[in-house]
């Protein structure tokens, strides 16, 4: 069984790549202190449903109601920022760097071939640019984000990578 | 040459592609384009298969998908078989290989056929009325017979190399039917924003227009105006149109299940190509454009080979270029009998005679035909057939009245060709639970309630004109489309009446004349009879009893003449009877296709942990934990699982191990309530657990009953570190949402998984600290990180939230570090533990050990009716809480019976036996069953440690058993056990110490 | 597969939701005070409606949220979705 990490090797004929090294946390926050958090992390959390906001090399994936994926390059770390600034304020911020994988699936067949295992539509009027999700690609959850219209960044626990990556190379 | 009754010229198959198949072992030819129904009707061969229960020789009927006779198994390989498949629709390639079914020793020859003869003595629910009585016969006599001689196919018996695909598709339109209404509506719908989806049964698109030889739309020929539809519609980017694919499901909410056959029409097919694909289309609305069944004429042998479907014939002549006989009789109630018979005489076949059974009908089509000098018959039925493997002729009788027949004629023929007029296909409109209504007029059930965002255009809706299919279709499309104007089309065809007969035809044969209602399974209008006779009056009841309409075809050509048969004999109209629902799939459906590719290696996702790689190269022997793949031992030099699990047994106990525990669930529960919320959900008291301080924590279900256990952490005053068990971390974070979100969303505290962020390495034995701080320049020492305690800090270059915690009773640590760095730290601990004699150990040791300890597992040692005291657990319920889940069914007087199931020790009285996991205590001895059973084994263990066997069990009232001698009946007799606390090694726990 | 609306997220694939039961049954807030038989109506008694019924559902493989929704038991239709907390709805004016 591949190790999570043989997904560094890119997959050209899959128009699969790793994503550029990122950090995670997951942040969860109530809706009274959106507007601290955002300020603290320099990066609007998006509020509407599915949506995501960029800005600095930061991006806020809207997961729920109350909870963001926030991804950023290895480099930054917002945390001890973020702790200070919020003083009082409940919030939760996990490190969740290594929980998961990102990986990119690009190419004109790219919505194609992600919907021989994701139920979701992916037209683009249906799933826009921005557009970020929890989902699931046959028996695995992932987080969908298209980035361009044939460009999509994927999230994946770590051990569901190869599974997924096996999926979409037999699903052709 | 490709047979005998092949026209020169016409069809749409290719004359330059000569193709050559075997059937039954005969070598044939046909043509790229056949099907294999349509080269064996040109080399004049009709017998296609035995009938289900009677083995009666039968030919083809149909064309299409609703074929009930031709059921063959097409063989590539001796891994490639399906069977089932109708002859109807397998398309020809070179080197097919088809083999009739239901046939013992051979289609001509068949024993079976003596049922046949039998037929009078082999009535409705013959089976359930036979095989009742003697019950011991049915093992040995009768179930062998039936298997034998009954069932359609054989499965194939080795593993299907092929490979089955899958895609979600949506789309705003779904058209299902490639046929006028289909086509017209996919026209005028695409024509919109909307994406459409155009699915097609056969081969190509058309349908009905494939063999349309009258009509002119919008002045051209049908088929000239065929191919400029689809040249439009292929040319549109908002149309995907499928062929070969059967829409067979209708599931809720307008999902629309398709399989598309990829490969099986291709010569060049290899084992391992995508052979189908499984489409699941949501559709904004489903138009149902399915087109009409013919309905066959029930009379008396009219399951001869050489009698088929009038319209069938039509396909076949126009489509194939292939004629069912050269003498024909065709038999008709509706109009469409004539132009076949007109198309047929214009092809060089002879039309013996036209029996209408009609008295009086009249129109173009009978006139044109009388003006071809056809010899119609009016007021004629036909009311039986001769001949063996083949019809010799035909018995036409005039009709007196609506009851009775005259003197017969005998007719010579080699084919009849009979037509009761159209039935509307509602199969996929039923499944999708719309209602039907029944129509006077048409003597046809039509769509009328929608359940879904559905809607029936054309010829399943009642609407048999082409100009009315067309516009209907049309309309129908630019309605779902928003278009204010639909595409209108200019027709010009010779009307046919639409209405045809329904029912039995009426005879003198006697009342043992096999008229067939319901070809594949055998049932005749007698046995419907003999079922209304014997009380059974709902059609839900006759289906099951004479078992109409159950066959893989679903009734397809029976169901409405079974309907009308059963409303004459209970004189009660059609309506009042009902129609039985259809359900899927309309046609079967591979298993494959179900599949997918969820089999073998992608069955499951499979996970491994970041130690994987070593311990396989380590030689490890894995497990299955949930989907987790976990070492269970490290065999060395060819050591069996006891004698690995002893050594590594005794090397914790002695030195040290390495075990990878990465897999169990880890939730961080951050707020400032985040210990408020521990103390409401799990049993313990969780307050006053200092920061840096570990607890071992115990939650229940709301009932009473323990769902899981593991470590709770403090790593700040508002945020906690905590372990489930490896299959129950999803269950466990669930079940914190459901709270947090539903009960006490009050709370300030969340909750994430970091099952997978931390990498877990478990170093246990009297050596685990001079190991671990060999990596570290954290304080080990028992005052500053004693036992149950954690810090946070780096080992081996890593960050690491580090545990003094052990499961198996030593001084133990389990390092926490980010996965992507478990390998690295794994292996930089195995290196420092190496002048210690650390050694890796598995989840078997880990079971033995911590069984010696008497720590339970849960899910095995409970069973969902264990509450924490049942399994010595009631140490650690938070006494002072008011409440915690579970704590009110706690307060159950049963809960508390002494009787209940309690934990303990079982000590076999000779050490070297070792009892079975799961097997039954009694208390006494050499009893005979049924035994009062007081226990049973949970965990069962030869602990090298100890030099014997151990067992824990959960026991009726096991506590105050202490020194009882109980037995475990066995094959091997019972088996002596002594009854001791569930505690065998260092029962004062000094060992943690280190 | 049905379609269910999430409130927050819109419509969405069964495949991503879990289903969690009857909806409106709170958990008392002093369980100690029930007596046996009130326990054991929180616990187990269910309505096993024929009809509009009121159940919950969770979003997992999405925003994770837990929400209710009537569900026609007898057509599968589901007439409208509504968050936690929120009162069930009256039925007047809903239309599947
Ligand atoms: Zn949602």
């Amino acid at each position: 069984m591949a190790e999570p990490l043989t997904m560094a090797m890119p997959d050209l004929q899959l128009g699969l790549s790793p994503a550029q090294p990122l950090v995670r946390f997951n942040l969860r926050c109530r809706e009274a202190d959106v507007a601290a958090c955002s300020e603290a992390l320099r990066l609007d959390l998006p509020t509407r449903p599915c949506t995501s906001a960029e800005n600095g090399g930061r991006s806020a994936l809207w997961l729920g109601p109350d909870e963001w994926l926030i991804l950023t390059s290895d480099q930054d770390d917002p945390s001890s920022h973020l702790t200070a600034t919020m003083g009082d304020r409940f919030f939760s911020w996990v490190d969740i760097r290594a929980r998961q994988v990102g990986l990119v699936l690009t190419g004109p067949e790219s919505a194609r071939r992600l919907n021989t295992g994701c139920p979701l539509d992916l037209d683009l009027k249906a799933f826009p640019i921005g557009m970020c999700t929890r989902t699931v690609f046959a028996k695995a959850e992932i987080v969908l984000w298209r980035r361009e219209v044939q460009s999509f960044h994927i999230e994946v626990w770590r051990s569901f990578a190869p599974y997924l990556k096996g999926m979409l190379a037999a699903a052709g | 040459m490709t047979g005998a009754f092949r026209t020169k010229t016409g069809g749409r198959i290719d004359r330059q592609k000569s193709v050559s198949f075997q059937f039954d072992g005969k070598t044939y030819q046909g043509y790229e384009g056949d099907t294999l129904a349509s080269a064996l009707l040109a080399n004049g061969v009709h017998l296609m298969g035995r009938s289900f229960k009677y083995h009666r020789p039968r030919g083809v009927l149909s064309a299409g998908s609703e074929e009930p006779n031709a059921l063959v198994t097409v063989r590539r390989d001796g891994r490639r078989v399906t069977p089932n498949l109708r002859a109807t629709e397998v398309a020809l390639y070179q080197g097919l290989e088809a083999h009739s079914q239901n046939r013992w020793p051979s289609l001509n020859f068949d024993v079976g056929a003596i049922n046949s003869l039998m037929a009078r003595f082999i009535p409705s629910g013959f089976y359930y009325k036979t095989f009742m009585w003697p019950r011991k016969a049915w093992d040995a006599l009768y179930e062998p017979i039936i298997r034998q001689a009954a069932g359609l196919g054989d499965a194939p018996t080795e593993p299907d190399p092929d490979v089955y695909l899958n895609t979600y598709a949506h789309c705003e339109i779904l058209v299902v039917g490639g046929g006028p209404a289909g086509l017209a509506a996919a026209l005028s719908a695409s024509q919109g924003e909307g994406r459409v989806i155009l699915v097609e049964d056969g081969a190509e698109l058309g349908g009905s227009l494939l063999i349309e030889r009258d009509a002119l739309i919008d002045g051209q020929p049908a088929l000239d105006w065929l191919a400029s539809a689809r040249q439009q519609l292929a040319a549109r980017p908002n149309v995907t149109i499928l062929t070969r694919a059967t829409a067979f499901a209708y599931n809720a909410h307008n999902m629309v299940c398709v399989t598309e056959r990829l490969s099986d029409h291709r010569a060049d097919a290899q084992p391992g190509e995508a052979r189908e694909r499984l489409w699941q289309i949501r559709a904004a609305d489903v138009i149902l454009a399915q087109g009409a069944v013919e309905r066959p004429l029930v009379f008396p042998d009219n399951d001869r080979p050489g009698v088929l479907l009038a319209e069938a014939a039509r396909t076949y002549l126009n489509r194939y270029g292939v004629t069912p006989g050269r003498r024909v009789v065709v038999a008709t109630g509706h109009d469409s009998a004539y132009r076949v018979a007109i198309e047929l005489q214009a092809a060089g076949v002879e039309i013996a005679a036209l029996a209408d059974l009609r008295p009086t009908p009249s129109g173009p089509w009978v006139e044109r035909a009388q003006g071809l000098g056809i010899k119609v018959l009016k007021g004629t039925a036909i009311t039986g057939t001769s001949g063996g493997r083949r019809v010799t002729g035909a018995r036409l009788s005039p009709l007196i009245g609506m009851a009775q027949v005259g003197k017969p004629d005998w007719i010579a023929c080699d084919a009849v060709l009979m037509s009761g007029g159209c039935t509307p296909s509602v199969h996929l409109w039923s499944q999708s639970r719309g209602k039907v209504k029944w129509d006077e007029a048409l003597d046809a059930f039509l769509p009328s309630e929608a359940a879904e965002r559905a809607i029936c255009v054309g010829a399943g809706a009642g609407r048999f004109d082409l100009a009315e299919v067309l516009a209907d279709g049309a309309q129908t499309g630019a309605r779902l489309a928003g278009l204010k104007t639909p595409p209108a089309f200019h027709v010009e065809a010779t009307p046919l009446a639409p209405r045809g007969v329904v029912g039995a035809v009426p005879h003198d044969r006697g009342p043992n004349a096999l008229a067939f209602v319901d070809w594949q399974n055998d049932v005749t209008a007698k046995d419907l009879k003999l079922a209304v006779r014997e009380g059974f009056q709902s059609i839900e009841h006759l289906k099951r009893y004479t078992t109409t309409g159950m066959a893989t075809d679903q009734g397809k050509t029976s169901n409405l003449n079974a309907l009308a048969i059963a409303s004459d004999l209970l004189d009660r109209p059609i309506p009042a009877i009902g129609l039985t629902t259809f359900r899927m799939p309309f046609t079967p459906v591979t298993f494959g296709t179900l599949a997918g590719l969820a089999r073998g290696d992608l069955f499951d996702p499979v996970r491994c942990t970041p130690m994987h790689g070593w311990a396989e190269a380590k030689g490890a022997v894995f497990e299955d934990v949930s989907l987790w793949k976990r070492a269970r031992y490290f065999p060395q030099g060819g050591e069996d699982m006891h004698a690995a699990v002893a050594r590594e047994c005794l090397a914790v106990r002695s030195r040290a191990g390495i075990f990878d525990a990465s897999t169990l669930g880890k939730i961080e529960i951050v707020g400032p309530d985040a210990a408020e919320f521990l103390n409401r959900f799990y049993i313990n008291a969780w307050t006053k657990l200092g920061v840096g301080r570990c607890r071992y924590g115990v939650l229940l279900r709301e009932d009473g009953f323990v769902m899981d256990d593991g470590v709770v952490g403090r790593l700040a005053a508002d945020r906690f570190h905590l372990t489930t068990t490896t299959g129950g971390a999803a269950r466990v974070l669930a079940m914190m949402e459901d709270y947090l979100q539903t009960e006490w969303p009050d709370l300030r505290v969340a909750c994430t998984s970091t099952t997978e962020q931390w990498a877990v390495i478990a170093v246990q034995g009297p050596k685990a600290r001079d190991i671990v701080s060999r990596l570290t320049s954290l304080d080990l020492s028992s005052e500053r990180l004693p036992h149950m305690s954690l810090v946070e800090g780096e080992v081996a270059g890593a960050p690491a939230r580090l545990f003094r915690v052990s499961f198996t009773g030593e001084l133990g640590y389990e390092i926490n570090v980010p996965s992507d760095r478990g390998l690295e730290v794994w292996e930089k601990v195995v290196a420092a533990g190496a002048e210690f004699g650390l050694t890796p150990y598995g989840t078997e040791t880990m079971h033995v050990l911590r069984a010696e300890k008497g720590f339970i597992i849960v899910g095995q040692e409970t069973d969902g009716t264990a509450t924490p005291d049942d399994v010595g657990l009631g140490w650690a319920i938070g006494k002072a809480k008011p409440d915690f889940v579970g704590k009110r069914s706690l307060a159950r007087p049963s809960m508390s019976d002494p009787d209940r199931k309690q934990l303990v020790g079982l000590l076999t009285e000779r050490p070297e036996t070792v009892l079975e996991e799961g097997a039954q205590i009694v208390a006494s001895p050499g009893g005979t069953p049924p035994l009062a059973l007081i226990g049973h084994v949970t965990s069962s263990y030869a602990s090298a440690t100890l030099g014997r066997s151990i067992a824990l069990a959960m026991i009726q009232g096991g506590r105050a058993r202490m020194g009882q001698k109980l037995y475990s009946p066995s094959p091997q007799g019972d088996i002596a056990v002594t009854v001791c606390a569930p505690v065998f090694y260092d029962p004062e726990g000094e060992r943690v110490n280190g | 597969m049905l379609i269910i609306t999430c409130p927050y997220c819109g419509p969405r694939p069964e495949i991503e939701f879990s289903h969690g039961g009857e909806a409106h049954i709170a958990r008392p807030l002093n369980p100690a005070a029930l007596n046996a038989d009130q326990w054991t109506d929180f616990l187990y008694l269910r309505t096993n409606t024929k009809g509009v019924h009121a159940e919950r559902w969770r979003h997992l493989h999405g925003c994770a949220r837990f929400f209710n929704a009537l569900r026609d038991t007898t057509t599968d239709k589901i007439l409208t979705t509504y968050r936690t907390g929120a009162p069930r709805p009256d039925l007047e004016g809903l239309t599947p």
